[in-house]
Order: structure tokens, then C-alpha cells, then sequence
């Protein structure tokens, strides 16, 4: 009878009978995903609190990317549950000694907080949207569900006069100021849930936090600069391809002109992060090394020997070194800006690998190793879902996500005053 | 407060009061802090009787000695005197109406589990008398010389 | 009063009685004040002798079958550890299946690089050591439960709620000594209770009463006539990992600075 996390691990030397890598691919999505969202809301809040206004047509974007993150951000934790439909348990029996508890109160008030800003910020658009649809005689099921819909998302206010729209204004930076701790906290407790474990050897720092904070600042940053770029790519190929009179569409030259300054100033942001972050880990690493303690000798091993490739080469290098030359050489092209995100994405991948695989490479007993073999081809449910596969789904999610709520909140082409 | 800028935090006040209903409903109603306070008490109380209801399987040797009186008292003659019954013949249970008959375990491992030779220094396994089954009589069960009851009673 | 008015009422006075209510739920003062006294008189604690285990694993065994863990998965309540000391300073250890079957033979289990035979001649030194739960006064399992579904019982026992589990593993990560893992039939974090349905009604542990040796014992840290408590209180005895400030109950005669 094979136990939970038999299959991805092989035990080498003495390792005690019932540990295996319980935390697994999934649970590298988690913290990679809540990154993300907490990054992406992070650099909205940029513009909206510090009114850098070359990020403007960046905030909107960020901001509804980040909601549809918010709703994924879960999803790995929940894959990853023995039993999913408990999970429920979070929010109705929390025991706030633990830091997985205090996921349900960050992850609601996060919510909120993003979602009522996204409100104040389409709430004219809803309204424009709805009231021409109750004039409209003998409306479509189609017309007739776009107006329910609407209508509900306006929360039965209509009044889009001047003033109230300051006040929306108001609310947004308001709203973006509280964000950005809730931001930090929404991350900085993921941080928390490794950093806390003082049974793990690795894990155990109060740097912890601090760094996942940075490093999801950057990945979300990343995704934002990558997932514009690609948008606004599609757009042009549009423009071209339509040309279309009614100027819905704006023309290729002009997309170029406003994409080549949204990214460049963003990748100024990016950087700035960056090496906060780089600094932060390798502060943790030397501080490892010189202090020494008991648990160093089987660090020491992991760190310089079994998982060398996935941290210097993988991590530091193709993540993080590599990324910074090709954003710090003059000229700064979108082309190499984007090559610069993937490489950034994928080094913050392997940052939450290296401590989450990382820091069950080895036993509780120190004087033994864990290799884990990540399930490719599903055999079944379980290695479905803590599997490649499941990984690929829980990232390919939020994208399905944004391109649905694009809809209801268009990002590009919108008037408004904000 | 009749400003539409709130209208957001009833819509979030509303979500509150629907997880706390909710809530009200779902956890069971013996849920709470036990005597171990919040940090480490907190829990469904129900479940430590689920605990201390949970079935007995070994009885221990004090459970056989009035029906197998005989062998119980050649056991505690003899060297063996201090291996448990249901180690060798599996837990009682509630024996003999269930199960009706034990599976006793006869194969070499099991004899292998104290004689076979391990004399490390300052542990009590090398004072145990052993045999290495490469060599003493392979494949052949222990029990069909040697009396588990009664090792040193001589061979049969 | 109208309809719509009376249900309208209604819902407020049902919002009103049950909103308060459950939010109390969450922290009842009085029931906090009654957990500070320590009026207790159990304690429940554990005595290792590994100068007498011999390795044999029947304790295992037991605990397998007591306890109802499937016989042949590879996780277990409690296990056995071998520690074998050579001349030129290495410790080898292992505990194949948790040493459910023994240790019948000379070679050290190394996992995937296979074993390791060592020579009578090259040890100096080699010896058992049964592990178990350490029912910690500071059990990290217990704090780290988002659910409440891990708890102590007033008498020390950590125990987990097979009903209320998530099985999310933060108290399997907790836990320095490993002794948690995943049920395989219920899918919920499991661990040793010392045979809580057993020492409630009187009895030893399975464990206990399956060693033929005397090397486990358990008993009542409150009963100063306890013989395990007087073991405890005039002997030199020591615990498992310390340093991580989990105050372990299960003692130890004969520890070695060389037990994981």
C-alpha cells in the first residue's frame, strides 16, 4: 500500500521511516502564484499611491490581472489538501497560532480590497453599460443577462457626476495605500508559513518573509511587463490587420510609442526589486555559511553539492544574473526586455523550488537525503494533481481568468478620467 | 454614511455575516477551547472519546493463562518466560469468538528477531545466544526442533 | 407592521442573536481562565531503556496492528532505530521498515544506495533506539494546525481529529522528530497517541506490553510513587532534540550524542 508521497521520493542514507516530500509541486505554485498577485497589485499601487504617472496605462492592467490571480492564488493549496472539500475548515474554525490560518482573513480583506477598487474604477463603465440596456425595448436573453449582470455590479448606484467620480478617485488611492501592506502581509505570511517551521532547517529565518515579499514584487512586476507585452503585440497585429475606420482600434505606430514607454519605465521598477531581493537571499546564504550552526554540515551539502544546478546555475544565474545584464545594457528593446521576464518568472520559480523541494532534500535527522522525482504522466488523481500537469493548469488558470474578466473590465481603450 | 463610497464595505460587511451564519451551522457545537487554552486546546471535544472508544486488540498474556493454562505455565519455566504470548500468536482480540483461531507466527524471521547475531557492545542484543541461518540448518523452521515454550527443554 | 417590514425585523433580530454569538466562539475568556490552573493529575509520559532493547521490533508490530496502521505501508506510529558506531568514527544508522520486522541482519539499510556491510570487529559501539511520539509540553504540531483539528488533552496526549483534518501537512513539516505522516485508508495526519483507548482504561501501551525486555515504559509524570517518575526524577535520563524548546516527554536511559 503506497503512503502519501512514496511515489516522488527516494530516501538515500538514514532517513526516519515516515518522512517523505509531503510538501510538493504544488506547493511551490502557491507561494509562486500568491507572489504574483501581491507583485502584480503592488505595481498598480505605484500609480495610484505615488502618482508615477508613466505606469498609468501599467495600473489598470496590473490591477485586473492581479484580480484574476487572486481567484488561482488558492487553488495549489486546495490541489494540494489531503482533503480538498475541508478546506472550508480555514475559515470556519481558525486557529490563528498557525500561519495557514491567518490565510483566510489576508486572503478575504485582500479581496475585498482589490475588488472594491476595481469597482471604483469601472463603476462608470457599468453604469454606461447598463442604463442604455433598461432603455432598450425588447432586449435579447443575451442583452437581458449583460443587463442583470451590470446592473448588479453597479450595486444600484448610477450617479456618475463629477463629483462623484472624485470621490471614486479618492476611494482608489485610499484604497491602493491600505493595499499595499495587505499586499505585503498577504506574502510576507506565506514567507512566514516556511520561515516559522523550526524543524526545517532551511526554512527556519526571519529573513523569510521579507524575501518572498521582494521576490513576489519582482515575479508579479515580470508577469505584468510579459502579459502587457503580449497583449499589446495581439493589438497590433489587430490594428494591422483590421485598419478599421471607427478608430476603436488605434493605430500600430501609436500602440508602439505608448508600449515602449510603459515597459521601459516598468523595467526600471523591476530592477530597483531585484536586487533588493538578490541581496536579501544571498545576505541569508552567507549568514548560513559563516554562523555555522549544527544544521550547516547538511546544508552545506545540498546547497554546494546535491542542488548546486537548481540554485547558482538555475536560480542565480539564469534567473537572476542573466536578466539583470540584459535589462542593465543601454537601448533597452521590448524583445530583450521580454527574454529578461521570462528569465526573471522562471528565476523566482526556482527561488520558491530551491525552498520548497530545497528544504526537504534532506532529513530530520541530518544524516540522510531526500531525492524528489516530480510526477510527469498522471497515473491517477493524485498524480495529476501534484503533478506537472497540475502545475501547468494552476498556471495556465489565471490567463483563462483575465481574458473572461477583460469582459466585464475592459483594460485598454477605456475612457475615463482616473 | 449615505455616500455610494461605501457601498463596497456592505457588499464585504454582508460577506462577513453569511461566513459567520454559515459558520454558526457548520462547526460542530461541542467546538472550543479545552483546558489546554487556544494555542493548544483548541478542538472538537468529541473526538477524544472517539480515542478512548478506540477497539483493544492485545490483551496481554494474563487473557490466555486460564484457558491455555498448560502452556502458560511451561512458558514461565522457561527463558521465554518473558515474550508476551500474542507477540508470537497475534493479538487475542476478542478470541475465541473473534477471531476463532490465531494466526500464530512460526517462519524464522520471527526467531531471527532476537537470534540473530548482532553483538554490538552496550546494547542487551549481545547477550542473546544466536545462530547464523546461513549456516544452522537453512529452510527449516526453528519450531521443528527447538520448543518455543520451552527452548531449552531439548530437541525434539 | 407590514410584511415586508416583519420580515425585515425578523432577519435583523436572527443576524443579531447569531453574529455575536459565533464571533464569540473564537475566544471564550472564562473557558481561557479555567485552562491556567493545573489542576490535572495525569501526566503521561514515556521511559526508553536502550541498554535493554535488543532491536527486536515486536513493539512495532504491536503498535501496527494495535492501532490499525496498514501492516505493509511505510509509515508507522512508533519505530526502531539502529545506531552502529565504528573504530573509525562513523555512525551508521538505519531502521528498515521502522524495524517492523526486526533487524535480522548485519548490513546498514542506506535507501537508494543500498546496503553496507560492516565488520564485528570494525564497531565499537551499537545500540537501539525505540522512537515514538514525544507528546511534547510544547507540541509545535498542535500551534501549527490551521484548523483546530490537532489538539492536547489536559494529560499531555497530542491527539489529531480524523473528522476535522485537511490534511494540508503543516503539522507533519512541524514536527523535528518525524513522527507524523499521512494515514493511508483516512487520508488525515496520524501519529502515536500511547495508546490513548488503552492507558485511559488501565493498560500499558501495545508497545509496552509487547516488549519482552522492559525497554519501554510508560507512565504518570504526577505520581510521584509512579516507578517510571522515580526513574525519571532520580536517574540521569535524557530527551531528543532539545534545542528546538519543545519540552519532549519521553526519556531516555543510555542516550548516545550520536541519536538522530
Amino acid at each position: 500500500m503506497m503512503v502519501h508521497g512514496e511515489i516522488w521520493t527516494a530516501k538515500e542514507l538514514f532517513v526516519y521511516p515516515n518522512e517523505y516530500i509531503y510538501w510538493s509541486i504544488q506547493i511551490v505554485m502557491y507561494p509562486f502564484m500568491t507572489g504574483l498577485v501581491a507583485g502584480a497589485f503592488v505595481l498598480s499601487s505605484l500609480y495610484h499611491v505615488f502618482g508615477i504617472k508613466q505606469l498609468k496605462e501599467m495600473a489598470r492592467f496590473a490591477l485586473v490581472f492581479s484580480f484574476a490571480l487572486l481567484f488561482v492564488a488558492p487553488l495549489p493549496i486546495v490541489l494540494h489538501l489531503q482533503h480538498p472539500f475541508r478546506g472550508i475548515n480555514v475559515f470556519m474554525t481558525p486557529h490563528f497560532t498557525s500561519a495557514i490560518a491567518a490565510f483566510g482573513i489576508v486572503f478575504f480583506s485582500y479581496g475585498a480590497i482589490v475588488a472594491s477598487e476595481l469597482w471604483f474604477l469601472y463603476r462608470k463603465h457599468f453604469v454606461e453599460v447598463a442604463l442604455p440596456l433598461k432603455e432598450k425595448q425588447d432586449k435579447s436573453v443575451g442583452e437581458w443577462l449583460k443587463f442583470i449582470l451590470f446592473c448588479t455590479l453597479t450595486l444600484g448606484v448610477y450617479d456618475i457626476s463629477e463629483e462623484a467620480l472624485r470621490r471614486d478617485h479618492k476611494a482608489i488611492k485610499v484604497l491602493a495605500a491600505i493595499g499595499i501592506p495587505v499586499a505585503c502581509f498577504l506574502h510576507g505570511y506565506a514567507g512566514f508559513i516556511f520561515g516559522s517551521v523550526k524543524a526545517n532547517a532551511l526554512w527556519m529565518t526571519p529573513l523569510m518573509p521579507v524575501i518572498f515579499i521582494m521576490s513576489a514584487i519582482v515575479s508579479g512586476i515580470a508577469l505584468c511587463i510579459l502579459t502587457y507585452t503580449v497583449t499589446m503585440e495581439i493589438r497590433k497585429f489587430l490594428a494591422k490587420r483590421r485598419m478599421s475606420p471607427t478608430q476603436r482600434f488605434r493605430s500600430p505606430e501609436e500602440l508602439k510609442g505608448v508600449e515602449v514607454n510603459v515597459i521601459r519605465m516598468t523595467a526600471k521598477y523591476l530592477l530597483f526589486f531585484m536586487v533588493f531581493a538578490i541581496s536579501l537571499e544571498l545576505l541569508d546564504l552567507i549568514f548560513r555559511g559563516y554562523t555555522a550552526v549544527k544544521s550547516w554540515d547538511v546544508l552545506r551539502s545540498v546547497i554546494y553539492g546535491r542542488d548546486f544546478t537548481d540554485i547558482f546555475i538555475l536560480q542565480y544565474a539564469i534567473g537572476n544574473l542573466l536578466p539583470l545584464i540584459l535589462l542593465l545594457v543601454p537601448g533597452l528593446t521590448i524583445r530583450r526586455t521580454l527574454i529578461a521576464t521570462i528569465f526573471v518568472l522562471f528565476g523566482v520559480f526556482m527561488m520558491r523550488w530551491n525552498v520548497v523541494i530545497g528544504g526537504q532534500a534532506f532529513s530530520l535527522t541530518f544524516a540522510g537525503y531526500m531525492h524528489y522525482h516530480m510526477p510527469i504522466i498522471p497515473t491517477d488523481w493524485e498524480t495529476f494533481k501534484e503533478g506537472l500537469f497540475g502545475a501547468l493548469s494552476v498556471f495556465v488558470l489565471p490567463f483563462i481568468l483575465f481574458w473572461v474578466i477583460a469582459k466585464i473590465f475592459p483594460v485598454f481603450d477605456l475612457e475615463e478620467s482616473h | 454614511m449615505k455616500s455610494h463610497v461605501y457601498r463596497p464595505l456592505w457588499v464585504t460587511l454582508g460577506l462577513i455575516a453569511i461566513i459567520l451564519i454559515a459558520r454558526f451551522f457548520y462547526v460542530p457545537k461541542d467546538f472550543g477551547i479545552g483546558e489546554r487554552g487556544y494555542m493548544y486546546g483548541w478542538h472538537r471535544k468529541g473526538d477524544v472519546e472517539f480515542w478512548k472508544n478506540f477497539k483493544v486488540k492485545y490483551r496481554g498474556s494474563a487473557y490466555c493463562k486460564d484457558c491455555h493454562s498448560e502452556n502458560y505455565a511451561k512458558l514461565m519455566q522457561s527463558p521465554h518466560a518473558i515474550i508476551p504470548c500474542e507477540d508470537c500468536h497475534s493479538p487475542a482480540i476478542d478470541h475465541p469468538e473473534n477471531p476463532p483461531k490465531l494466526q500464530i507466527q512460526k517462519g524464522r524471521e520471527l526467531c531471527l528477531r532476537c537470534h540473530y547475531p548482532l553483538p554490538y557492545p552496550t546494547s542487551g542484543r549481545a547477550n542473546i545466544p544466536s545462530i547464523d541461518p546461513d549456516k544452522h540448518n537453512p529452510g527449516i523452521e526453528c519450531v521443528s526442533c527447538h520448543n518455543p515454550h520451552n527452548p531449552l527443554e531439548g530437541l525434539k | 407592521m407590514n410584511r415586508r417590514d416583519f420580515l425585515k425585523n425578523t432577519a435583523r433580530v436572527i443576524g443579531g442573536i447569531t453574529l455575536p454569538l459565533t464571533a464569540f466562539k473564537i475566544i471564550n475568556p472564562r473557558e481561557l481562565l479555567a485552562s491556567t490552573g493545573d489542576t490535572e493529575k495525569v501526566r503521561w509520559v514515556f521511559l526508553v531503556d536502550t541498554y535493554k532493547c535488543v532491536g527486536c521490533g515486536m513493539c512495532v508490530r504491536a503498535c501496527k496492528l494495535e492501532n490499525e496502521i496498514p501492516y505493509d505501508a511505510k509509515v508507522t506510529r512508533t519505530w526502531v532505530e539502529r545506531y552502529v558506531i565504528t573504530k573509525d568514527g562513523k555512525t551508521h544508522a538505519d531502521s528498515p521498515m521502522g524495524a517492523r520486522d526486526g533487524f535480522t541482519t548485519s548490513k546498514i539499510d542506506l535507501g537508494i544506495d543500498g546496503y553496507e556491510e560492516i565488520k564485528n570487529q570494525d564497531i565499537d559501539k551499537g545500540f537501539f533506539v525505540p522512537k515514538l511520539c514525544n507528546q511534547c509540553a510544547n507540541p509545535p504540531c498542535v500551534q501549527v494546525c490551521p484548523v483546530g483539528a490537532t489538539f492536547q488533552v489536559p494529560d499531555g496526549v497530542v491527539l489529531v481529529d480524523r473528522t476535522w483534518c485537511i490534511g494540508c501537512g503543516y503539522c507533519i513539516m512541524a514536527c523535528p522528530y518525524g513522527v507524523r505522516f499521512f494515514h493511508p485508508v483516512y487520508h488525515t495526519a496520524e501519529k502515536c497517541t500511547f495508546c490513548y483507548h488503552r492507558i485511559t482504561k488501565g493498560m500499558k501501551t501495545a508497545c509496552v506490553d509487547a516488549c519482552p525486555f522492559g525497554a519501554r515504559q510508560i507512565g504518570n509524570l504526577k505520581d510521584p510513587n509512579d516507578p517510571v517518575t522515580k526513574v525519571i526524577m532520580t536517574e540521569r535520563v535524557g530527551i531528543l532534540k532539545e534545542e528546538y524548546g519543545t519540552k519532549p516527554q519521553v526519556y531516555y536511559l543510555g542516550l548516545d550524542r550520536e541519536v538522530k
